[in-house]
């Protein structure tokens, strides 16, 4: 087994606990580490409740794991939330100059590591309060037997504009961190071997946007979408670098209009967005089939339906794909599954988008597009197939007599060669009406079904040639499995990691991947799957959208569809537990497990509370309102931990029945809204 | 091709206009003809791009490049294509509908980016294709299909937005003053910048308010008075003058740097002759900022 552990930094929206966590990752990753960062956040600037966690590890990780083997708590929710899920031989981390943590909420085995920030760092002058990351950061690279001198030339790097003096009370505070829990606390005993290869820590959105560059792309447009937006956000940081227009747009409407307009007179074209951003692009995405015009449209997704968890990962919009416009046109829909998927398919995507000259749907998430993970320099080359497609640059003398030139010839393949407007000779009308070869339109006042038929099979036509390119699903893993599991899309990590556990754990199991979702290998799929066992969809939506898919392409029925739509993705051991309750025949369970009741008990708290309490014991009741049994959440004081009251949440429902304050019996929710 | 004289004729598309007879859009046609003639732009740098309407039909009747988009995108399909080649004369057309209806939100901005391209909508104050209705143009209480108690929405004034939005070539043309739209329609292609070109075009079918002699009695030409076309301000006064009295002409012009001349990517020609790809010098610099 590879040496690694998992950190988590907990915090608020505004702590800096991105750049704590941007120069561990970086300092692991030149340690010649792999990692795979999650970060939890909400959609606040300042305030909320952030956690992000860093697993790192000698070999490659695409997902956050199971694990917590180090807090770093960078406030006292933080140390309330999440000491509890430190593994035995872990340790916290936090500043005891200003927080403490009660030792009830701490785990056997556990260490506890107070900083006292003030006093360690007293010599080094009066400090702003997000340099308490920094010394944690410190006794953290101590812990974990980690470089600290890697990590002081990061932060000189990353100082290096604010001058020597920021640089040296940055790297000063990291060393007082790492000093007095070199005096205070043992390391956790990793035997990690460093190679020192420097890698690359990059986002799915960066190696999207980083493969459109290598891939010939030069027009980038957008509105700004979260998790789309770091797209923009990079490519307009190196727009004069790499030779990219970048546009911001007033809406999703002409952002995909920008591209296909630009598409059309002859660039490589690419825009962004997320699903509620799609769904306004979609009409256009038809046009780019109808007038063939190649364009690339990536879906970042997000949970939905409506504005839906703007901030938390799901899979929900692959019917969006499949029904983004009006009518049958040629199109590809292709799923990316991890960062370095992300380089590659964006590039394959503008060949085949120009190769067809067709709109290609590139499907992304949240969890892949934000969170961060090494990648091998060496599997991102410079240059990278660019296959601009059939071009007419001169019309033949025959051309000429047939009538000029053909823009929509048909054509045995369904591809008819483009002209570049401001060529002469080639003069042409692209219509969004329907239209003969030459782009006549066909459809209002001189409609003809003969040239319809024909002109919509020769569209059509192109799918056959797209279908021929892509490579078709195989299984990976043990041969001969109880379980298959089947995914798309960001889920092959964590599909895979489930596999390799349930097979280790006595439950042969493997995975079939699919990342091309249009055209689709149905009869490849099926011969796969008629000779499997027990087949499981693993999915971030409620429905089992691919599922359905599956069914509808190939006839094949799963068994089972496991599926989760809290906003947060997949975990390995999630995925276990789940196949292993279908294969013992176990219903599934909806009820709010315990984690769950005190997560809820957060938000009713900052809503009623003003923060001031925190969920402590939890038991479970009957007497529920609909019949149901009930959380009993005892809340208490942050500050002295005395009593503010029990929540009454339902188990079945999850609804609020009520908020009882000491001392009263009933209306109590009543008497909380008044204080 | 290229090299064959540029006359009217070899100006025709593939196509014999489908408008009703007596539809204004016919004036508009000849106008833009005329005006690509009288600059001597070869017809093949001319890309005409348009929405959905009756107007919008307009592309598969001459002879240049052309894209019939969908409704209401002709903007940015345009902007897109003038940003990617701005080699390229680029000319959006399309109605009142299309432009300042369904389109409007394209309309604003495409003239905040001041860009270098041209748009004549043909304004005939009616949703004609679709057989009728009230347009953002329609007049307060004109009975339609579909404000068969008259309409009660103020319309649209394109000049005033297009004033207040930055366009930097704003002009008001009648396609009943055939002779006097070219020269607008041409002194808009000439310009450089965003120019707007708001042509009152009547539809003979479905708009009996709005007709020919009701323009005719109406328009009077900015030239003809005293009238400072560098003056923003008066510029504004006059985009509001709708009743009795109907200006044509050249409301406003001014030079200003275009979207293109600020574009740093555009700095080395067209986007559509540039190298396409990364060398490995940018991309072990890009990857080095990951480190």
């Amino acid at each position: 087994m590879a040496t690694e552990i998992t950190v988590g930094m907990a915090g608020a929206a505004g702590d800096g606990l991105d750049r704590t966590g941007d120069t561990l990752a970086r300092t692991a990753a030149r340690l010649g580490l792999h990692l795979f960062t999650y970060n939890s956040y909400q959609s606040l600037i300042r305030g909320g409740h952030t956690w992000l966690r860093l697993r790192l590890s000698e070999e490659k990780v695409d997902n956050h794991g199971d694990h917590l083997n180090v807090l770093v708590a960078l406030n006292q929710d933080g140390i309330e939330r999440h000491a509890r899920e430190v593994e035995a031989g872990g340790a916290i981390i936090f500043n005891g100059s200003k927080l403490h943590c009660d030792p009830s909420l701490v785990p056997e085995g556990v260490a506890l590591v107070a900083l006292p920030v003030t006093e360690i760092t007293a010599k080094l002058g009066k400090l702003p309060p997000v340099m308490q990351n920094t010394a944690a950061l410190g006794a953290l690279l101590h812990l974990m037997g980690f470089d600290v001198e890697v990590a002081a030339e990061i932060l000189s790097e990353t100082f290096k504009k604010k001058g020597q003096e920021v640089i040296d009370q940055n790297v000063g505070v990291l060393r007082a961190g790492h000093e007095y829990a070199a005096a205070h606390a043992q390391p956790l005993g990793q035997r990690w071997k460093f190679s020192r290869k420097r890698r690359p820590v990059v986002t799915g959105n960066q190696m999207i946007a980083l493969g459109a560059v290598a891939g010939g792309c030069k027009f980038y447009s957008a509105y700004p979408m979260s998790p789309a937006s770091f797209i923009l956000h990079w490519l307009a940081a190196h727009s004069e670098q790499c030779g990219v227009l970048v546009k911001q747009a007033e809406d999703e409407l002409a952002v995909v209009n920008l591209a296909i307009g630009a598409g059309h007179a002859g660039v490589r074209a690419m825009c962004a967005t997320s699903g509620g951003g799609f769904a306004l692009m979609t009409e256009a995405i038809g046009m780019a089939g109808m007038i063939e015009t190649p364009v690339v449209v990536v879906n970042v997704q997000r949970g939905g339906p409506s504005t839906g968890i703007p901030t938390k990962t799901e899979q929900g919009d692959l019917n969006q794909a499949f029904g983004a416009s009006q009518g049958d046109y040629p199109r590809v829909i292709v799923a990316v599954k991890d960062a370095l998927d992300c380089f590659h398919a964006t590039v394959e995507a503008f060949n085949l988008a120009e190769t067809f000259q067709l709109p290609v749907i590139l499907i992304s998430d949240l969890l892949l597009g934000e969170h961060r993970s090494t990648v091998d320099p060496e599997a991102i080359p410079s240059k990278v197939p660019i296959e601009r497609g059939e071009w007419v640059t001169e019309l033949a003398p025959e051309a000429s007599l047939n009538g000029g030139y053909k823009r929509y010839a048909l054509t045995p393949s369904g591809v008819s060669p483009r002209a570049r407007p401001g060529r002469a000779g080639m003069i042409y009308v692209s219509g969004t009406d329907d239209h003969d070869e030459k782009g006549i339109l066909i459809s209002d006042e001189h409609t003809n079904p003969a040239i319809r038929r024909k002109m919509h099979e020769k569209r059509m036509r192109k799918m056959d040639g797209v279908r021929a390119r892509l490579k078709p699903p195989v299984l990976e893993g043990p041969a001969a499995a109880e379980v298959t599991l089947i995914g798309w899309g960001s889920t092959w990590s964590v599909i895979q990691e489930a596999a390799d556990q349930l097979t280790r754990s006595g439950l042969k199991t493997n995975q079939l991947h699919f990342k091309y979702i249009h055209p689709f290998h149905g009869a490849e799929a099926k011969a796969i799957l008629k000779g499997c066992k027990r087949t499981i969809v693993v999915e971030n939506n409620f429905t089992g959208q691919f599922a359905r898919h599956l069914r509808a392409e190939s006839g094949f029925s799963v068994d089972h569809v496991l599926t989760r739509y809290d906003g947060e993705p997949f975990e390995p051991a999630y995925i276990v537990r789940r196949v292993k309750d279908f294969v013992a025949g176990k219903p599934a369970d909806l009820r709010v497990e315990d984690h769950e009741a005190r997560e809820m008990a957060y938000h009713y708290i900052r809503i009623h509370l003003q923060e001031r309490a925190r969920p402590a014991r939890l038991q479970r009741a009957n007497g529920g309102k609909y019949g149901e049994p009930v959380w009993e959440v005892e809340l208490v004081n942050r500050a002295d931990g005395r009593a503010e009251g029990t929540l009454v949440i339902g188990m079945d429902t999850g609804s609020m029945y009520g908020l009882q304050l000491p001392g009263v019996e009933t209306g109590a929710r009543a008497v909380a809204a008044q204080r | 091709m290229a090299t064959a004289e540029l006359t009217l004729q070899s100006l025709e598309g593939d196509v014999h206009p489908d408008w009703c007879p007596g539809c204004g859009d016919f004036g508009v046609l000849k106008s833009l003809k005329e005006a690509i003639l009288e600059l001597g732009i070869p017809p093949h740098k001319v890309l005409v791009v348009s929405g959905i309407g009756c107007s919008s039909n307009l592309p598969g009747f001459i002879h240049a490049y052309g894209v019939h988009s969908l409704h209401g995108r002709a903007l940015p399909v345009a902007t897109g294509a003038a940003l990617a080649n701005h080699d390229l004369h680029v000319v959006a057309v399309g109605g009142d509908g299309d432009g300042f209806g369904i389109g409007m939100g394209h309309f604003i901005h495409a003239m905040r980016r001041n860009l270098n391209l041209t748009y004549i909508v043909m304004d005939n104050e009616i949703y004609g294709l679709t057989t009728g209705q009230a347009s953002p143009t329609t007049t307060e209480g004109h009975k339609t299909k579909s404000t068969p108690r008259g309409n009660v929405e103020k319309p649209v004034q394109p000049l005033a937005l297009a004033l207040a939005s930055g366009a930097t070539y704003v002009a008001r043309g009648f396609s009943g003053e055939q002779k006097h739209l070219t020269k607008l329609v041409a002194g808009a292609i000439a310009h450089k910048g965003f120019s707007l070109i708001d042509v009152f075009s009547p539809c003979v079918t479905f708009n009996k308010v709005n007709t020919y002699p009701w323009f005719k009695e109406r328009v009077y030409k900015l030239e003809d008075e005293a009238y400072d076309s560098t003056d923003l301000m008066a510029a504004l006064q006059k985009s509001f003058e709708f009743g009795k009295r109907l200006p044509i002409g050249l409301l406003y012009q001014t030079q200003k740097p275009t979207y293109e001349d600020t574009e740093p990517a555009l700095s080395k020609g067209p986007l559509v002759e540039q190298p396409v790809g990364l060398d490995p010098k940018t991309l072990a610099a890009l990857l080095a900022e990951t480190t």
